[in-house]
């Protein structure tokens, strides 16, 4: 192809595509309910990219291809990510139903959310789950770590077997414990202590039941990033101290552990982000149900965690905007612990 | 050197053995009660009594062609959300990472910023206006948004490009520049370099984002439950599983076979591609 063609090709598209993408948006403003509008505007959007990539020109092409590389993923992320970030932070301070707002509320829906006493038995809840799963995932990854690397035979089925529960979605994975724990487990506490009652009915008990089984599902990925770790501590450091007569336990405390800190640092820091953001099973198990006396109030929401409580104080109630509000606050909280983390975790890797 | 077979070793392997067994053992719930009725599921649940292929069959059929389920439509709308979002985030994704790479502008740095910092957004806080977006792009464009594959995989192209660009970035960053200026010396155009040198080299960072997206895409609840609704006809498998076992509470024969029917295609999957799996899983979060 010529230039001559090129340019005229490229000004036809060009040409073409700002009449698409301007009748479009007019159809739209004059409430046409013109149903290819919508085609219009994209067909329109392709024929001026295309018009502009078939533009013959040197010093702009590199340009102009950076644009329409980067146009796709960046749109999608604006309008799924960027823009409703910023309607929620809006939204967190007005009488949003979910359809329409009427006006400002200025900052009354925090100040309910910290009123609301089941509010604050979720947060204290979630908080508490945080840190013990933060440990117990942790030493419990690290403990299989230790084995799987252990000179035995078949060390590839059991790295898998460890791994497979996360494989499954948190919804399935919730109902299927759900029958371990109140037909299984209840069998055997039946027959064992003649205790007739699942580990579900009570908070407490329920609560140790969502910490089980995400130790159970999460502790095999941890396990395989500590593996990874292990595997990268140098054969001939671990030697050395073998010929000067380290034991394998100090072995592992002495050198193998502060070697593998930024390991350390990345598993403390997902554990932390998933156990925060802890919703399908929590969903399935229990549903968040379970009374509680908390603060002098009777509370059915003894195992609903932060997540599901902001699900249910949205969806299920219909408040939006104090659903809004307790998201914000969730991203707050969870963006100061998480630097928090990391800063400490990456304080210690530099003084070892 | 033969070593020698220590205590220590036999511990080990002990142990190893019984924490297989432990971790496990929910799957063995589910593969001996798929095959037995409602009866000796709740008389005896870990027993292999009664076991027979016909009640396995029997239980198979009849969640299969309960309607409220519909099992075939929620896999296949799974299927195809799955295997769409991931084709589109490989291809838009690799595209993004290379420009912001390869650009050292304020621009790219700061576009890069941006989907490194979202990535610590917790869902819930983006899921409320998302919808009211979602409605609102959707009746400004005129087509649907909610309810509609291409609303959805719009949502998941947007919710895996921060992870994708990063982990794609992080490879893109190692291959030399100089493989670029020689293809551009040699008359190549950009978006030829791209698809040309660029592309083919990015297969093992793609395979990693592909599996990290693959896994929380197939499994997501939250999103499609959100953006499809229960009651459309459009439902990914996490979404009509938790809907069919809401209305069979305690139907333990047709829950167990609902989750074995949502289990398997996963299992199956991993038993082919076991080691890519562990090993992107492991790269990825590497890298993050």
């Amino acid at each position: 192809m010529n230039i001559d063609s090129k340019k005229s090709l490229s000004l036809v598209l060009l040409a073409a595509g700002c009449f698409g993408i301007i009748s479009a948006l007019a159809l739209d403003i004059t409430g046409s309910d013109f149903a290819f509008r919508g085609a219009l505007l994209i067909i329109g959007a392709i024929a001026f990219l295309g018009g502009l990539y078939f533009y013959p020109t040197e010093k702009h092409h590199k340009a102009i291809i950076n644009i329409i590389f980067l146009f796709p993923l960046l749109f999608c992320f604006v309008v799924t990510v960027i823009i409703p970030f910023g309607l929620g932070l809006f939204y967190s301070t007005t009488d949003w139903n979910g359809i329409r707002m009427t006006g400002f509320v200025g900052l009354s829906n925090y100040k309910a959310m910290f009123t609301e006493i089941s509010f604050l038995w979720s947060l204290i809840i979630t908080v508490l789950f945080v840190i013990i799963n933060m440990i117990a995932v942790n030493v419990i990854g690290l403990a299989l770590a230790v084995l799987c690397t252990s000179k035995i035979r078949a060390v590839g089925f059991f790295r898998a077997a460890y791994f497979i529960p996360n494989l499954i979605g948190g919804i399935v994975l919730g109902y299927l414990w759900q029958f371990v724990f109140n037909n299984v487990v209840l069998n055997w506490t039946l027959k064992l202590f003649d205790y007739n009652s699942s580990m579900l009915s009570k908070y407490n008990t329920a609560f140790f039941a969502i910490v089980l089984v995400y130790i159970w599902q999460y502790a095999g990925y941890i396990m395989m990033i500590y593996i990874t770790g292990l595997t990268t501590v140098p054969t001939d450091v671990i030697e050395a101290a073998s010929i000067d007569g380290a034991t394998a336990v100090q072995t592992f405390f002495k050198i193998k552990l502060p070697m593998i800190a930024s390991t350390i640092t990345i598993c403390t820091f997902l554990t932390l982000q998933s156990a925060f953001k802890q919703f399908d099973v929590n969903m399935a198990l229990t549903n968040g149900t379970g009374s509680v006396n908390f603060m002098g109030q009777y509370l059915t929401n003894g195992t609903q965690m932060l997540a599901l409580n902001i699900y249910n104080t949205a969806i299920t109630k219909n408040n939006y905007a104090l659903g809004q509000a307790k998201a914000v606050l969730f991203f707050i909280i969870l963006s100061i612990v998480s630097i928090i983390q990391v800063r400490v975790s990456n304080k210690r890797e530099v003084e070892m | 050197m033969v070593k020698k077979f220590t205590v220590l070793d036999f511990i080990i392997r002990v142990l190893v053995i019984i924490i297989a067994m432990l971790v496990l053992f929910p799957f063995f719930l589910i593969v001996i009660n798929v095959f037995r009725n409602a009866n000796d599921i709740v008389s005896n649940p870990v027993s292999v009594a009664g076991m027979s292929i016909e009640k396995l069959m029997n239980n198979l059929t009849s969640v299969i062609n309960n309607t409220n389920f519909s099992f075939w439509s929620a896999f296949a709308t799974s299927a195809i959300v799955t295997v769409f979002s991931l084709v589109l985030l490989a291809l838009f994704g690799g595209m993004a990472a290379w420009v912001i790479c390869r650009n050292k502008t304020k621009w790219s740095a700061f576009i890069y910023m941006v989907f490194i910092a979202s990535m610590i957004i917790p869902f819930q806080v983006v899921m409320l206006p998302l919808i009211s977006t979602f409605r609102d792009v959707g009746k400004f464009l005129g087509i649907t948004m909610l309810q509609s594959f291409p609303g959805i995989i719009f949502a998941y192209l947007g919710f895996g490009g921060a992870m994708t660009v990063f982990i794609l970035n992080g490879f893109i960053k190692t291959i030399p520049y100089e493989l670029e200026e020689a293809a551009s010396i040699d008359g190549c155009s950009p978006e030829g370099i791209y698809f040309r040198v660029i592309f083919p080299l990015l297969k093992p960072p793609i395979v990693t984002v592909t599996i990290l997206n693959g896994m929380w895409i197939w499994n997501d609840y939250l999103l499609p439950s959100l953006m499809l609704g229960h009651n459309g006809k459009v439902k990914t498998l996490p979404v009509a599983v938790q809907a069919f076992i809401g209305s069979y509470v305690k139907q333990w024969d047709l829950i167990l076979t609902a989750a074995f029917l949502a289990i398997i295609p996963m299992i199956i999957l991993f038993l082919f591609a076991q080691k890519q799996i562990m090993g992107g899983l492991v790269d990825g979060a590497i890298k993050s």
